[in-house]
């Protein structure tokens, strides 16, 4: 393990405490319980809190802020936090127009953010993200994975709260985006964590896990390494044949492209999938007027990336374009 | 039921999985992520360093307190399901005292529901649910017969063993192993184990 380590047992706290400076003028953080609020507290409107385990950075402090999360709760490297942390943040940013927690479906995050919900002495509400068309059950989930679609949720939904809509108006965009977006990701290599110190999975030098998790855990199968449009093609049938399933149409559909990195693979590459992705889904009758590409959602260390197509209407269009201000997330203000 | 014997059956837990690290660290990277040894070792330390405030409390009040340790201390989906059972147990001893077997039996059975419903999972789906459910069932109705406390400490040793190996057949639907499918087969769940472990040592004080 090659990593920038002083203590393994300090890496997050060291990592939290250099995000807060960096952005202190965006996050405050509190230690002990773990979590991270916006620096200037919202008032009257419902407040958006999400959370999970570290190692995916961005997601989800770098999304607090103006137009997206009023609060995050990060937990130990792919370990969910626990709900003392979801009570602290909750009690910290109610802003008397509930609490909506947006978790991804990963079963420790379900479970310790359902007692937190049943603990919180305010109205709150959840969305559950499972974007990831993969699998069905991993390692950590029952049910699909919740992935880079996240931050499609959140975005929107913050947009949606930071008008003043109510907790059941903001759980209901959440859910509608949910539904509409599709992900898929290919790894390269394996991720690290640091306290397990070696490589959480084996792939040769010549393959690549299709359907990969973002914990590195296993996805669909393991192939032989091709050129990146064969690659990318096998993605974009995933996430179509998956809107099928759904009954969704996609044909004359406008959507949002998001191309995420894994963590080490670098932009060049990022845009060359997207390029691909693009040709592909416009072929497919679906029309792309937003697109997104860079490191979203990341998985430590791996060499990798993932495909998100979020299928737009007219609110969830709105609630995209609308400015935003986070430390990972910018536009409009 | 007495706060002293809840502190000791802590140290019996942490004893025994402290001298089957092995064991479950080999079990949980067979079909798990490797990190089961890693939380009970955190969980049963965790609680047995909370000697000091446990031995003012009442029973139900020391495993409610117990229960939110655990809560804030062992995170991933241990933490929530061990946690839900002490809190439920907790509750029910409330409710209903704490002055009889068949009432420890039906606190102890309230808090294996909870699992079953934090967890959304039942027996047969090899997770330490193929343990706890026999064992609940069996103290329940043992107790209500009115037999003594040696007697039920030493079929519920046998019944958990049983469900514990029980699990070595099973395709895992819940829990880590759940996206293995038929490769989890030949594997005995190491949450199961864990749970055949605790409730072995804990019979052993009685």
């Amino acid at each position: 393990m090659k990593k920038f380590i002083n203590k393994v047992d300090d890496i997050l706290v060291e990592s939290l405490s250099g995000f807060a400076t960096a952005h202190a003028d965006l996050v405050a953080l509190n230690l002990n319980p773990n979590f991270l609020t916006r620096k200037n507290k919202a008032h009257n409107k419902v407040a958006i809190i999400s959370g999970g385990g570290s190692g995916h950075e961005p997601l989800h402090a770098g999304y607090i802020g103006v137009g997206m999360l009023d609060a995050a709760c990060p937990g130990h490297v792919f370990t969910s936090p626990t709900p003392d942390q979801m009570l602290e943040a909750a009690t910290a940013v109610h802003a008397d127009k509930g609490i909506l927690l947006i978790v991804k479906n990963y079963a420790g995050d379900v479970m310790n953010f359902e007692m937190a919900a049943e603990m919180l002495p305010f109205e709150n509400a959840t969305v559950l993200t499972s974007d990831d068309c993969a699998v069905i059950n991993s390692t950590y989930t029952t049910g699909r994975r919740g992935v880079a679609g996240t931050v499609i949720v959140e975005k929107c939904v913050g947009s949606l709260a930071e008008t003043g809509a109510d907790l059941a108006a903001c759980k209901a965009l959440g859910d509608k985006v949910n539904t509409r977006t599709a992900s898929i990701g290919v790894a390269l290599t394996s991720c690290t964590v640091p306290a397990a110190g070696r490589p959480t999975f084996d792939l040769n030098e010549t393959d690549l896990e299709m359907g990969v998790g973002i914990h590195g855990e296993p996805g669909r199968r393991r192939e032989a390494l091709r050129e990146a449009d064969a690659i990318v093609a096998d993605c974009v049938e995933a996430i179509l044949a998956d809107f099928q399933t759904k009954n969704i149409a996609t044909s004359q559909t406008e959507a949002l492209l998001l191309v995420n990195g894994f963590g080490a693979t670098p932009l060049m590459e990022l845009y060359l999938l997207y390029n691909t992705a693009a040709q592909l889904f416009t072929q497919h009758g679906i029309q792309i007027v937003r697109s997104l590409v860079g490191n979203y959602t990341t998985a430590l260390d791996m060499a990798g990336a993932s495909i998100t197509l979020c299928l737009l209407d007219d609110e969830i269009k709105q609630h995209w374009d609308s400015p935003v201000h986070t430390p990972a997330l910018r536009w409009k203000m | 039921m007495k706060t002293d014997f809840i502190f000791d059956a802590a140290q019996a837990i942490q004893r025994t999985i402290l001298a089957n690290e092995h064991t479950l660290e080999s079990l949980d990277r067979e079909i798990g992520d490797g990190d089961h040894y890693i939380n009970m070792k955190r969980g049963a330390t965790t609680v047995v360093d909370m000697q000091a405030e446990l031995v003012t409390l009442s029973p139900e009040a020391a495993l409610n307190k117990i229960g939110l340790k655990l809560l804030s201390t062992i995170g991933g989906a241990s933490g929530p399901l061990l946690a839900s059972f002490f809190m439920c147990m907790s509750k029910t001893l409330k409710e209903h005292g704490d002055d009889s077997l068949p009432k420890i039996a039906a606190a102890f059975a309230a808090g294996v529901q909870a699992i079953i419903q934090r967890g959304k999972a039942n027996l047969g789906e090899k997770t330490m649910l193929d343990v706890l459910i026999p064992v609940a069932t069996q103290f329940e109705s043992l107790a209500a017969l009115g037999h003594d406390a040696k007697l039920i400490a030493s079929a519920l040793t046998k019944t958990a063993e049983t469900g514990m190996l029980s699990t070595q057949d099973l395709i895992a639907t819940k829990g880590r192993a759940a996206g293995l499918g038929e490769r989890a087969i030949g594997h005995i769940d190491p949450g199961a184990k864990s749970c055949q472990l605790m409730i072995e040592a804990v019979c052993q004080l009685v």
